[in-house]
């Protein structure tokens, strides 16, 4: 076996292990090496070709492929180390297994580890579309890919299950090619991505958003020839006299995401059964001491800025500890209060320092009040018009000398 | 073209029957209409190898499948297929369905199956926690096997070419040439194949071949299984396969590992019209969840990676019927063959040689019949020292395709150029299992596509994912 050593192993290169090598680098590792099993850097963004990205984070509105570019551009001149073309087959306390075709099986070991494989897409078997099995039908993602990467051009009548971010862009992109996109069906009754893409995708080029409404069969034996759509009742149980069938040869799905978790659960690493990501504290370390978590690997996100920050102390605990500098004290479980899924981190260890909290709503709400309190001391209060499960809050606080941490979301 | 046996379906019936010729002198064609070997029924189905405990006692279905059982040691050692003895369990849950359990013991003495044993409640819960535990006792089965049905049928269809044979893919019988009393040939969408004998093993089919001929004495009614697969992390999995104590009406719903460690949870039974149908509906897979609940109390289903269905050639009026006429010679009729056919196929080929041979086919034995034959290296089960090694002869060895499955470009590359070459989406996926992991093809499916136009030299709008008209993409983008 081929051996490598290093100070901190980056386990992709997306924006996540890109931000995360980066600040490894700068907080003293020596020996930062990226295993990717793609053939470049970028991870999903390579296939993200859209502008918007890079608003928060560099003020300015970004593709997918300009924003980690610059970040490529860093990580070379601080000389990280990049292994392309390797795919991650184990993970353990200080070493990675990978397999190259240059190398054959190589076996890195390392002080301490990063896991930034980011996430994969939820399938129509996931969501169990009834119907026949034909080609034509395509999560989002792997559409995108093939068009804007392989330019390869998936069909050309489309229906849309899901009003995902990556559903409605996609909306855009094959309405751009010349398809006829029919209509984009949302089981909720609200929008599962961005606002800002449901006016840039989909108002601004007249195509349908059916709210309430889900696909109940897929028709077809070779190829999609239609599928049928229907309206829901509150429980989400298709109301079958609303059925109407449209003509179609593809559907695309865009039902969520789910963070890429394999290497992760076979390491034995805590996983969150509601982020389906690694448990982290405030340094995004998870369960294992020495291996270290972020981006969409540890919770999906919608904006890339926030991974890039959150990668940053990813980076930055993981050069810590590989220096045998970070501290480990008890930590501290943050609770989810009224109307919040999830915060991440799950857990955080008193210090003197601010620490970002990242939550999902369950429900959308509108004029609530945000709060997240110790006790009956209440370390931080902000209102908000609206909150949506589409899009992910943020509130940080100052965890000195805390005892207990809850977040909740209620009506002003 | 010309055979002195020509086989018609190339699905786990035909394949084997073609094999089983090539142990003699022969010239053995065999076609299908479909674009690889594996058939239709051949790779929807539970994948088990059954005993024939339950047959119907004096049935030839029941000589068929008791005689196939045993062999399978040795074939699927001879021709690398996947192949487990993990046994099956029968659990009572009822009083009733305790009370029925001599009476199932009995039957399969009298199909000359005598191993079956008793279990009590605390050895099927110790052996199977997952079970309902209201259990009362229940039987074990001990040579009820698991199997990967598509190698399977891939490697006794590579098997017979190694022998002689040949397949003739994409290639559907249109019209079946008489003359006189006796079949000379048979008309396809590729010519006509003149033929001194023809087996019609057709499966769902089989009545549409029999008209040709001039038979009308049956028809094939489809009745369709669903059935739901579920991700090997699943945390709520059985060891064997567990059987439900069957009714008048049906063998009911099991719920099995899969040769690959996924769980197969179904199927339904639904007697349709429509021979193309094989959708899922909602309806079947909630009945499939609602009988399994009562062995499975805890069963998963929400880590379901894929539904499917599968066809059984259930035949009217019923029956496994393997026929010759005095009124059309030369031929053979396969009928029936409708819910142990896999695990019976292998003793149906050695079954319609004799036959063939009694209707005058001359027979003359082979003595150097190739009796094995080697799958393509399977990545993923090598140690870390093997794939390392692996990789440095072919470097394609090194590039993972599949992420789920970890499915190297290596292995789709000789898979693309096996003695049945793999030319779609779905018979790479069938080989290897590229595609058929929790992604479901999202990841690998774009890049499957790429490597498949690169080696066949086509564009990748060509590329199918099974039939002639499922194409993958439709050209390039603006
Ligand atoms: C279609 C789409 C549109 C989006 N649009 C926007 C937008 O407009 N604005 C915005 O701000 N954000 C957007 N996002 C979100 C943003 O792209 C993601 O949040 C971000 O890419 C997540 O980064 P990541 O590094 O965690 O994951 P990824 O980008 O997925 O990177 C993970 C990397 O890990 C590698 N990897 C995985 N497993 C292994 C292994 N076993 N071995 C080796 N390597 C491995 C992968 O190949 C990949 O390169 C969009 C996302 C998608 C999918
Ligand atoms: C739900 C279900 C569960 C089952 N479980 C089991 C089990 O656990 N164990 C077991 O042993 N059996 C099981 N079976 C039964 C078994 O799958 C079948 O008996 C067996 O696959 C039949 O094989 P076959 O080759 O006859 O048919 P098929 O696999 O259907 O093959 C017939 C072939 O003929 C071809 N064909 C048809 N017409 C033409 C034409 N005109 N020209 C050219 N080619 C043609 C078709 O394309 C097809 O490839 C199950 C079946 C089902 C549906």
């Amino acid at each position: 076996m081929y051996k490598i050593d290093c100070d901190v192993c980056v386990v992709g290169g997306g924006p996540a292990g890109l931000a995360a090598a980066i600040s490894a680098k700068q907080n003293g590792a020596e020996n930062v090496l990226i295993v990717e099993r793609d053939e470049a850097l970028g991870g999903i963004l390579q296939q993200c070709i859209h502008p918007g990205f890079g608003l928060k984070l560099f003020n300015e509105e970004l593709t997918g492929p300009e924003y980690y570019g610059r970040f490529v551009i860093v990580a070379k001149e601080l000389g990280v180390k990049t292994l392309l073309n390797s795919m991650v087959l184990e993970v353990g306390e200080e070493s990675v297994i990978c397999i190259n075709s240059e190398h054959g099986v190589c076996e890195i070991s390392a002080k301490s580890i990063i896991l930034a494989m980011g996430c994969r897409e939820r399938t129509r078997a996931n969501i169990m579309i009834p119907g026949t099995r034909p080609a034509g039908v395509y999560t989002a993602g792997t559409a995108q890919r093939l068009i804007n990467r392989q330019n390869e051009m998936v069909g050309k009548k489309v229906v849309i299950l899901g009003s995902g971010d990556i559903g409605m862009i996609m909306a855009r992109r094959m309405t751009l090619e010349g398809a006829k996109v029919e209509a984009v069906v949302e089981i909720m009754d609200y929008l599962a991505g961005l606002t800002r893409n449901r006016v840039q995708c989909l108002d601004d080029f007249g195509i349908p958003l059916l709210l309430s409404h889900t696909v109940v069969n897929i028709k077809g034996n070779d190829r999609v020839e239609s599928v049928v759509i229907a309206e829901v009742d509150e429980n989400k149980k298709p109301i079958m006299s609303t059925a109407r069938e449209i003509e179609c040869d593809t559907l695309l799905l865009s039902v969520g995401l789910i963070p890429e978790n394999e290497l992760t659960g076979k390491a034995n690493i805590e996983i969150s059964p509601v982020t389906k990501g690694p448990k982290v504290n405030q340094y995004m370390q998870t369960s294992i001491k020495s291996i270290f978590a972020c981006g969409n690997v540890v919770h999906v996100n919608d904006l890339v800025d926030n991974v890039s920050a959150e990668s940053k102390k990813a980076g930055a605990a993981a050069a810590l500890y590989a220096q045998k500098k970070l501290k480990s004290k008890a930590a501290i479980t943050v609770e989810t209060g009224e109307n919040v899924r999830y915060v991440c981190p799950q857990t955080v260890i008193p210090a003197d320092e601010k620490v970002d909290l990242y939550f999902r709503v369950m429900k959308p709400q509108k004029n609530v009040i945000i709060t997240v309190t110790d006790g009956d001391n209440t370390l931080l209060t902000r209102k908000a018009i609206k909150v949506n499960p589409g899009e992910m809050e943020k509130a940080t606080v100052s965890v000195k000398d805390i005892s207990s941490l809850k977040v909740s979301v209620k009506e002003a | 073209m010309k055979a002195d046996v020509l086989v018609i379906g190339a699905g786990a019936v035909g394949t084997a029957i073609t094999r089983e010729l090539t142990k003699y002198r022969l010239n053995v064609i065999c076609v299908d209409k479909r674009e690889d070997v594996g058939g239709d029924c051949s790779k929807s189905n539970s994948a088990i190898i059954h005993t024939g405990y339950d047959a119907k006692p004096g049935s030839l279905e029941s000589e068929l499948v008791v005689a196939a059982n045993p062999q399978y040691d040795k074939l699927t050692a001879d021709l690398d297929i996947p192949f487990k003895r993990i046994g099956a369990i029968l659990p009572a849950i009822t009083d009733e369905q305790f009370a029925q359990l001599p009476e199932i013991k009995e039957k399969a003495l009298k199909n000359r199956v005598y191993d079956v044993q008793y279990l009590s409640k605390e050895q099927i819960l110790a052996i199977e926690p997952n079970i309902n535990p209201e259990v009362k006792g229940g039987l074990f089965i001990p040579r009820e096997s698991i199997i990967d049905p598509f190698i399977y049928v891939v490697a006794m269809a590579e098997n017979a070419v190694a022998n002689g044979a040949k397949f003739m893919l994409n290639t559907e019988v249109t019209g079946i040439r008489k003359d006189g009393d006796r079949v000379i040939g048979a008309e396809t969408t590729n010519g006509y194949i003149e033929a001194d004998y023809i087996v019609n093993a057709a499966g769902l089919f089989c009545d549409e071949i029999a008209n040709m001929v001039g038979k009308f004495d049956y028809t094939v009614v489809p009745r369709k299984g669903q059935f739901y697969i579920l991700d090997k992390n699943t945390g709520c999995k059985v060891n064997h396969i567990v059987l439900p104590i069957p009714t008048k009406i049906t063998k009911g719903k099991l719920m099995t590992p899969t040769i690959d460690g996924n769980m197969l949870v179904g199927p339904t039974a639904e007697d349709l019209p429509d021979k193309y149908d094989k959708s899922t509906t909602t309806e079947g897979l909630d009945s499939i969840r609602a009988d399994v609940q009562k062995l499975i109390p805890g069963v998963m289903l929400q880590d379901t990676i894929t539904q499917f269905s599968g066809l059984r050639p259930n035949r009217n009026p019923e029956g496994l019927n393997i026929d010759v006429y005095d009124d059309v010679k030369h031929y053979v009729n396969l009928s029936g063959v409708r819910s142990t056919g896999l695990t019976n196929s292998i003793s149906v080929g050695a079954y319609v040689a004799n036959l063939l041979r009694e209707i005058g086919l001359k027979m003359e034995f082979k003595d150097d019949f190739i009796e094995k034959r080697k799958g393509i290296v399977c990545i993923r089960e090598l140690s870390r020292e093997e794939q390392h090694k692996k990789i440095l002869e072919n470097p394609l060895y090194g590039n993972i395709v599949c992420r789920c499955e970890s499915v190297t470009e290596g292995e789709i590359v000789d898979a693309i150029h096996s003695p049945i070459p793999a030319t779609t989406v779905d018979a790479i996926k069938r080989r290897l299992r590229a595609g058929m992991g929790r992604c479901q093809g999202g990841f690998c499916g774009p890049k499957v596509i790429e490597i498949l136009a690169r080696e066949l030299k086509v564009d990748p709008k060509e590329i199918r994912k099974n039939n002639s008209k499922s194409y993958m993409v439709c050209g390039k983008v603006k």
